[in-house]
């Protein structure tokens, strides 16, 4: 073969590997929250930089749909940028910021403020598919303690941190029990995150590349977070709004300002930001100028929490 | 400035320009042609063949120059070629005693059948830088002996005949055919043809690290090496409508059979074991290394305690493949301040009990 | 002693190692609050007849009945692994020799007495507390090590404690490996009249395996001695101790009394 034959196939996977692929899906949407093993394949980033969300994403893309990425809650960090060029070329598929406009979404370590509707799908892009690895490494006895429902070893970490401080202090990555039977790592959002999972309308597959592991929760499946009677789960919050279009209610980014403790925050979805702040007639938002792109942190408008 | 990864576009296109412009080198010299690394860095273009699962000398010689010599790099981008192309179908099992290799050596027995070959080789050269300039090669001299004329029975086949070493594959493994770790999903335990593939396939200096671990006593294998041999093999493509195999060519390879002691059990009398190392290519290192973490692995087979790293499957091949460990390692340049942000409002929270606890 | 149905019903039990047998021929019964000691040397196969009636070694040959909770008998060689890892859950207890393999080292001594209820479903992590704060009271661990980690503990308290993460969910057979062997004497005896008063409180059936026949003679009703596989000798604890049938428990006896 010469280096000049070399060509890709549309959505880059080969059909056989998106039949694999879809099969895994339909396996993982069949058993809400198991995990399901699939022959992942090497993708043109790096394992470990959303390679599972890529294969899912790729599996199921079409020419009709429109694909949004975000990383962070963001769709310009460079990681999202990579990725939805990297669908553009080889998929040709239309792309946006906008929540509401996509029919996939493509994200990493967070879940849009704008609440996503029947028929979208979510695709979770997940390093460590196995919530119970930090306790148990051995993937022949995880596999184990899944099939027979022994989850006890999970609320052992949560009895030990309420023991030592309090309360519960798992903020990301907050381990959930899908509809009632399995026990489910959501990926690294953050537990703020984790109320928006439960009976959402959207398909939520999550694609574990490295490790192998495809997972889903179908739309209105109950997602519940582990907590105590006595000690429920509860959800970081933010008191302040965002420095910039005003909204409360959202996630927020720190964003440091100077080198003498100035900070501000700022929201994390940054399709939610500029719509609100666009928004002539909502009265959360704050005076600010900029509505297409993100204004830059280090502008006189910075809230400095000292 | 951090926020800068939210720079988008721009920034990374920037970024490529400057690395292409790294990887130039100075403007004034000639690019490097494929052909002359495919040439000149033959052992390199071997390990990225191997690791990267792909035999073709010409890809990984381009895919390390444009990977600017990043040996992990380029198995990436070997690989994430490969796994795009369609699969019509399996080759024939390559036959290692069938064909005179350019380099043969027994440490096991002074002389055998088909002599001992020293042929191409580190081993025995000074480790001197050579003059500058000195690239061409000095005439070789003839040794008076023409081994490609000479049948060369594989050592492992020559112990196995008096029944003190082990069968070649044990006899319920070949009912059934071997799995495929690139298209199916690893599940352990694993078979022993699923762990090849996947030691195959492992980092060099990794596997270099566990076999070296095993040597120094921890997970003892005492290791012969049985016999190293590097040449040329035919490949046959295996078409079932036709029901012979159909030759595509010859691949050059490197072959490892390493032999192991064993005392026996209750069952068993006492014989050797093998351990089976192979690689595209000329990969010795990688192939002893292979096939001393393959014996290892296999104290399930032999009722061996597992007290080592060396001899733990689920730790071995997990963590042996480069790709998915540059990955991960390298992911954490990724932003991650949403989690960041969350654990920054725990380690505060924290702080102000632990402050109020002490008022 | 109500009952009138024995717990476990051992017929013909053995485990073979590859040609050469750990145990062979083991018959008995053993009744809900009764309390029987496995005795021998080391190499008589006592360890290997626990690790059988325990499940965690294979029954090569004869059968083990158990009576379940519901009163149900069932083949134990027949059930599936989430039917004994659900008997593990909730009706039998496992005392290792060594703490370690019993605890969970670096999780609180709460922690280790909650995790069994938490396996079973408990989610109230007050009622938890409390209940695992009753019971290292109950095994004389102080309340104010509630936090600390076992590997803090010294060898009498982990062994408490490994008994007490067994005693919480109330089962109904517990199996002991050597349970006092690693302790300093004055331990020992401690341990011996904790767990005596324990079992009869809660009549609990055991099955005790220890080379030391004092062990034998403080907690156990009936004692099995075995030597080269097989039991050679049967019977209540005094008769079996005081008046000794077989050679060679009459031997071991004799030498514990000389030594």
């Amino acid at each position: 073969m010469t280096a000049d034959l070399i060509g890709y196939n549309v959505g880059y996977l080969d059909e056989q590997t998106k039949r694999m692929i879809r099969r895994a899906l339909l396996k993982a949407v069949a058993i809400p929250g198991f995990q399901v093993p699939f022959a992942s394949r090497e993708v043109p980033m790096p394992r470990g930089w959303g390679t599972g969300g890529v294969q899912v994403t790729a599996a199921i893309i079409g020419e009709q749909d429109v694909l949004k990425v975000i990383d962070q809650g963001a769709d310009d960090t460079t990681n999202a940028v990579s990725i939805r060029n990297f669908f553009r070329s080889v998929a040709h598929v239309e792309t946006t910021t906008r929540t509401d406009e996509a029919t996939i979404i493509q994200t990493r370590h967070r879940i849009p403020e704008t609440p996503l509707a029947e028929g979208q799908v979510i695709v979770y892009q997940v390093p460590m598919p196995e919530p119970l690895r930090f306790l148990e490494p051995r993937e022949t006895e995880t596999r184990r303690l899944h099939a027979l429902e022994e989850y006890g070893l999970m609320f052992v970490k949560l009895y030990e941190d309420i023991a030592r401080f309090g309360h519960i202090a798992k903020t990301y990555d907050y381990p959930v029990l899908v509809g009632g039977r399995y026990l489910m790592a959501p990926s690294p959002i953050p537990s703020f995150d984790n109320p928006k999972m439960h009976m959402n309308p959207a398909l939520q597959l999550f694609g574990a590349g490295r490790e192998k592991r495809i997972y889903a929760v179908p739309p209105f499946t109950s997602v519940e977070s582990l907590g105590f009677e006595d000690f429920p789960f509860e959800p970081q919050r933010f008191d302040d709004p965002c420095a910039i279009c005003g909204a409360t209610g959202g996630y927020l980014d720190e964003v440091i300002t100077d080198d003498a403790g100035g900070s501000m925050f700022v929201c994390s979805d940054t399709d939610h930001c500029e719509r609100t702040a666009a928004a002539p007639n909502d009265t959360t938002s704050t005076a600010t100028t900029s509505t297409t792109t993100r204004p830059n942190p280090a502008t006189p408008n910075t809230k400095a929490i000292a | 400035m951090y926020v800068a990864v939210k720079g988008g576009e721009r920034a990374i296109a920037n970024a490529h320009a400057l690395l292409a412009e790294q990887g130039r080198g100075h403007p004034h010299l000639p690019v490097v042609d494929p052909a002359q690394v495919e040439g000149q860095f033959g052992v390199l273009v071997s390990r990225v063949m191997t690791e990267g699962s792909l035999y073709d000398p010409e890809l990984a010689a381009r895919a390390l120059l444009q990977a600017q010599g990043d040996v992990l790099e380029a198995v990436t981008l070997v690989r994430s070629y490969r796994t795009t192309l369609p699969r019509f179908g399996y080759t024939c099992a390559i036959d290692t005693s069938g064909l005179a290799p350019q380099r043969r050596i027994s440490a096991t027995f002074k002389d055998l059948p088909g002599g001992q070959q020293l042929g191409a080789t580190f081993d025995y050269t000074h480790r001197l830088f050579s003059a500058a300039g000195a690239a061409t090669p000095d005439r070789r001299v003839s040794d008076g002996v023409d081994g490609e004329d000479q049948a060369m029975p594989r050592v492992a086949d020559l112990l196995g005949a008096g029944a003190l070493i082990e069968p070649d594959a044990h006899p319920d493994q070949d009912a059934t055919q071997p799995g495929d770790l690139t298209r199916e999903p690893p599940v352990f335990p694993m078979s022993r043809a699923e762990r090849l593939q996947a030691l195959a396939r492992g980092d060099e200096g990794f596997l270099l690290g566990l076999a070296y671990s095993s040597q120094r006593g921890f997970g003892n294998t005492h290791p012969f090496a049985g016999e190293v041999r590097v040449g040329e093999v035919e490949v046959e493509f295996d078409a079932p409508e036709l029901g012979f195999g159909v030759p595509l060519g010859r691949i050059e390879i490197t072959e490892c059979q390493m032999v192991n002691q064993f005392t026996g059990s209750a069952e068993t009398p006492a014989q050797f074991t093998r351990g089976y190392g192979l690689a595209f290519g000329r990969s010795e290192r990688k192939v002893m290394s292979m096939s001393i973490v393959d014996r290892a692995l296999r104290s399930a087979e032999f009722d061996e305690r597992v007290v080592s790293p060396v001899q733990d499957e689920e730790f071995v091949i997990s963590h042996s493949d480069n790709v998915q460990a540059t990955g991960f390692v390298e992911h954490l340049k990724l932003p991650h301040y949403v989690d960041f942000q969350a654990e920054l409002m725990l380690v505060r929270r924290l702080n102000e009990e632990f402050k109020e606890s002490r008022a | 002693m109500t009952d009138e149905r024995p717990l476990l019903e051992v017929r013909g039990a053995g485990h073979r190692y590859g040609l050469r047998y750990g145990c062979r021929d083991v018959d008995f019964d053993l009744w809900p609050g009764e309390v029987l000691a496995v005795v021998g040397e080391s190499g008589s196969g006592k360890s290997t007849l626990l690790g059988t009636l325990s499940q965690r070694l294979e029954l090569t040959e004869g059968n083990i009945r158990y009576r379940m909770a519901d009163g149900l008998p069932v083949e134990l060689a027949g059930l599936s692994e989430s039917s004994v890892r659900r008997l593990w859950r909730s009706e039998w207890g496992f005392v290792h020799q060594d703490p370690a393999d019993g605890l969970r080292m670096h999780v609180s001594a709460g922690g280790n007495v909650g995790e069994p209820l938490m396996a079973n479903g408990w989610r109230h992590y007050g009622r938890i507390r409390e209940t695992a704060a009753q019971w290292l009271e109950r095994v004389e661990i102080p309340a104010d090590r509630i936090d600390d980690h076992p590997s803090t503990f010294s060898g009498g308290m982990r062994q408490r404690l490994q008994i007490a993460r067994n005693l919480v969910v109330s089962p109904r057979l517990v199996f002991m490996d050597e349970p006092t062997s690693g302790l300093d004497v004055s331990v020992q005896a401690r341990l011996l009249d904790l767990i005596r008063s324990l079992v009869s409180d809660l009549g609990l059936a055991v099955v005790v395996v220890t080379h030391d026949l004092a062990v034998a003679r403080l907690i156990s009703h009936r004692t099995l001695v075995m030597k080269d596989g097989r039991v050679i000798e049967s019977g209540l604890t005094d008769r079996v101790l005081d008046d000794p049938h077989a050679a060679y428990t009459q031997l071991l006896v004799s030498s514990v009394l000389q030594g």
